[in-house]
């Protein structure tokens, strides 16, 4: 049973528009955790076009990419989980515009 | 061989140096000066040895070379580190380590009361060191290294009260003063490696009448820069005036570097390079007259001044006048012969009134002193014996010496010459005797709170070895008869300069250049016979000046002591001798202040504000850019982000 296959541009359309929000929301957003999230849907914006690729070209390497960035995604949460803990720790807030420390 | 002990000779010095230098303050001054007058007395005993080896070669065979290394090898420019031992360097050899051993040993008594014994007699260990290497060098840079560090020892010495003012100014004064005859030195070696090649002294000396043409520029213009290092060196007008400062240097100092030695040493490189200076008549008429403009210009100075070791700074100027002079006419023997005498009785002379000085508790002052005659007899006795010599009276040394110079300046036939030699000597006898008045003489002007007394015998032994050789010193150089100057046989294979073959050589050189030799036949006439009588009137004709001279400062000084006063009293022309003729002031104002001037602009102008403000600016500039670009980093991580963000767009726009 052939099915219309959904046409690549659809796919790669939605990745780069949940990865613009992402990318928007990375730079307007205060908190922290929306900060992350926002980081995060930038990841499997990336994920959608890379399966998509994979699908539409059958191939098999894109599907084990997404799988390493799905590790990678993994790894990050938690380290930066543990940063945003300790951040409000010292103040406690994580309002991201109270914390300049990088600055020398 | 005896010979092979040469390189002893300097030896022992250095190693006194450098034992004194650094072990001095915990070995005691006793052993000190053991050692520091021990080492020179060694070099003495060594140069004796040396000298028996010398005098048992034959005659002609008189020239020993002994390279140690070779101290560097660049391109076509090779130095040895090498001795030369001939007669002349033998002759002064002997003078040297010997009046330097007898003035050591006077140290050891004179600077008994000092701190730093020690530092005294490491400089003059190593001044000893140098001066033989300026000697016994057989090239050019060795002799330019013994230079060179006997006037860093001069300096260090002269400064050796350095908490005193006047004697770090004095110091600083005879540096730079020989600095400026060093320069021209350094020039005349560099340019005599150019033309010939090597700066070895037999090598150049055998080649220059080859290569060098007769009366040429470039001859000319060698010697007068070696003449000029010789002036800085041995005080000769116009480089003279830091000698009288150096005065203020320890007495023992003044007699051995000051007087005996180091001063004597741009005469005896001149000497050494008489082969040089016989191609350049020009230069040898220049030093004949400057050395006789020096001798009466310092002896009138002298004459008026009342330091009794600035009365003998200017007579020692003097008198190296006198041995530039006989040079400048080719009386080489005559020159070493002068210097060797003067090296006796002005060593004497200096540690004589170092002895007076000690006696009367740092009085220098003439105008101080008077009737010590009996208070310190034997330091009387040798003055007297020297001031005779230096007068030039028969039989003494200085008779002969001084008799010879004016004989060769007079057959030269240069009545002009030989008429400032013999004012010299009128003033010379006249200003010794002057000062031997006041301060032997009279009635005693000394401050009733000191004591005059003799010195001790450490101190009165070199006096009287001294006085006794300024006595027989003549005898080295007895005239009239052939055959009894036994200097003159010793030390004619040095100054043999075969000017015949010299002449041919030249002309033969002007030919190839397509030029005419000029006509030098009245050069190679023979000398005028030896005439006896001529010199035996010239003889008592220097006698009868010298004994006028000294019945002048009788008359003035014991016979009517008013007299000098009265004759010298608002004279403008006496108070200009007495201010040195105002050459201190002269050079103060057109040299040394526009040059300090000079440099005060160059540091405040250029340099605090040219270049510090160059340096400090681009340092400003670099600074704001920094603080610009810092205002980036703000710390807030969404910044980044966003700096991020539009990089990458801007890489995109630029991409499309």
């Amino acid at each position: 049973m052939e099915m219309e296959m959904v046409p690549l541009a659809h796919y790669l359309f939605l990745s780069a528009t949940l990865f613009v929000i992402g990318v928007v929301g990375v730079l307007v957003r205060r908190n922290a955790i929306v900060v992350f999230m926002s980081i995060e849907i930038m990841l499997n914006a990336v994920n959608i076009s890379l399966i998509a690729f994979d699908r539409y070209l059958n191939l098999h390497d894109g599907q084990i990419f997404s799988f390493m960035v799905m590790c990678v995604a993994a790894a990050e949460v938690s380290v930066g989980l543990a940063i945003i803990i300790s951040l409000f720790r010292n103040k406690p807030t994580i309002n991201l515009d109270e914390f300049n420390i990088m600055k020398s | 061989m005896l010979l092979k002990l040469t390189s002893l000779v300097p030896l022992y010095p250095l190693i006194g140096c450098i034992i004194n230098g650094f072990f001095g303050l915990r070995i005691g001054k006793n052993a000190v000066g053991l050692i520091a007058a021990g080492s020179v007395g060694l070099s003495f005993l060594t140069t004796l040895i040396i000298f028996i080896g010398l005098v048992m070669t034959p005659a002609e065979e008189r020239v020993f070379e002994q390279v140690l290394f070779t101290w560097m090898a660049v391109g076509d420019f090779t130095a040895e580190f090498g001795f030369q031992i001939d007669p002349l360097s033998m002759t002064m050899m002997l003078f040297v380590t010997g009046v330097g051993f007898l003035i050591h040993v006077y140290s050891i008594g004179y600077m008994h009361e000092e701190y730093s014994f020690y530092r005294f007699f490491a400089y003059m260990n190593l001044f000893m060191f140098s001066m033989l290497l300026l000697i016994m060098g057989n090239n050019f840079l060795i002799m330019f290294i013994g230079w060179e560090g006997v006037g860093c020892c001069s300096y260090f010495l002269i400064g050796y009260y350095f908490e005193k003012k006047s004697a770090c100014d004095a110091g600083t004064k005879a540096f730079v003063m020989n600095r400026v005859g060093d320069f021209a030195f350094l020039l005349a070696v560099m340019y005599i490696f150019n033309i010939f090649g090597s700066i070895d002294f037999t090598t150049v000396f055998h080649a220059a009448p080859e290569k060098l043409i007769y009366d040429s520029e470039t001859v000319t213009i060698i010697t007068m820069l070696l003449f000029v290092g010789a002036c800085g060196k041995s005080a000769q007008i116009p480089l003279y005036t830091w000698l009288p400062d150096a005065m203020e240097g320890p007495t023992p100092v003044s007699a051995l570097i000051h007087a005996a030695t180091m001063v004597t040493a741009g005469v005896y490189m001149v000497v050494r390079c008489n082969a040089l200076f016989a191609l350049a008549p020009i230069t040898m008429w220049t030093v004949a007259f400057i050395g006789g403009a020096t001798a009466i210009f310092a002896a009138t100075i002298g004459m008026t001044q009342f330091d009794i070791k600035r009365v003998l700074a200017y007579s020692t100027v003097s008198q190296i006048g006198y041995m530039f002079m006989a040079v400048g006419v080719g009386a080489y023997t005559a020159a070493i012969f002068h210097m060797v005498t003067h090296a006796f009785f002005k060593a004497c002379l200096f540690l004589g009134s170092g002895s007076v000085i000690h006696g009367l508790h740092g009085e220098q002052d003439m105008r101080k002193m008077g009737a010590l005659k009996s208070h310190m007899p034997i330091t009387f006795v040798t003055f007297f014996v020297s001031t005779l010599a230096i007068a030039g009276i028969f039989p003494l040394s200085g008779f002969f010496s001084k008799d010879e110079i004016l004989y060769h300046a007079l057959m030269d036939g240069n009545f002009i010459l030989w008429g400032m030699g013999i004012t010299g000597a009128l003033l010379t006898a006249f200003y010794m005797f002057r000062l031997v008045f006041m301060t032997f003489f009279g009635k005693s002007n000394v401050d009733p709170h000191v004591h005059p007394h003799e010195s001790p015998k450490v101190m009165t032994m070199p006096l009287v070895i001294l006085a006794g050789l300024a006595f027989f010193g003549g005898a080295l150089g007895i005239p009239l008869f052939h055959g009894w100057h036994i200097l003159h046989n010793w030390l004619e294979p040095v100054f043999y300069f075969d000017m015949p073959s010299a002449l041919e050589h030249s002309a033969h050189l002007l030919h190839e250049q397509g030029k005419h030799a000029p006509s030098w036949s009245h050069l190679l006439q023979p000398e005028g016979d030896h005439n006896i009588w001529v010199e035996i009137a010239l003889m008592l004709l220097s006698l009868s000046i010298a004994v006028a001279g000294i019945f002048g400062a009788y008359i003035c000084y014991i016979k009517k002591p008013h007299l000098p006063g009265l004759l010298t009293e608002g004279q403008w022309g006496y108070d200009l001798v007495k201010n040195k003729y105002e050459v201190d002031e002269i050079y103060d104002e057109t040299i040394v202040k526009p040059t300090l001037e000079g440099s005060k602009l160059l540091w405040k102008e250029c340099d605090a504000k040219g270049i510090d403000g160059a340096v400090n600016g681009i340092a400003q500039i670099l600074g704001w850019f920094s603080n610009q670009a810092r205002n980036f980093q703000s710390g807030f991580v969404r910044n980044y982000a966003l700096f991020m963000v539009v990089g990458f767009i801007g890489l995109l726009i630029i991409s499309l």
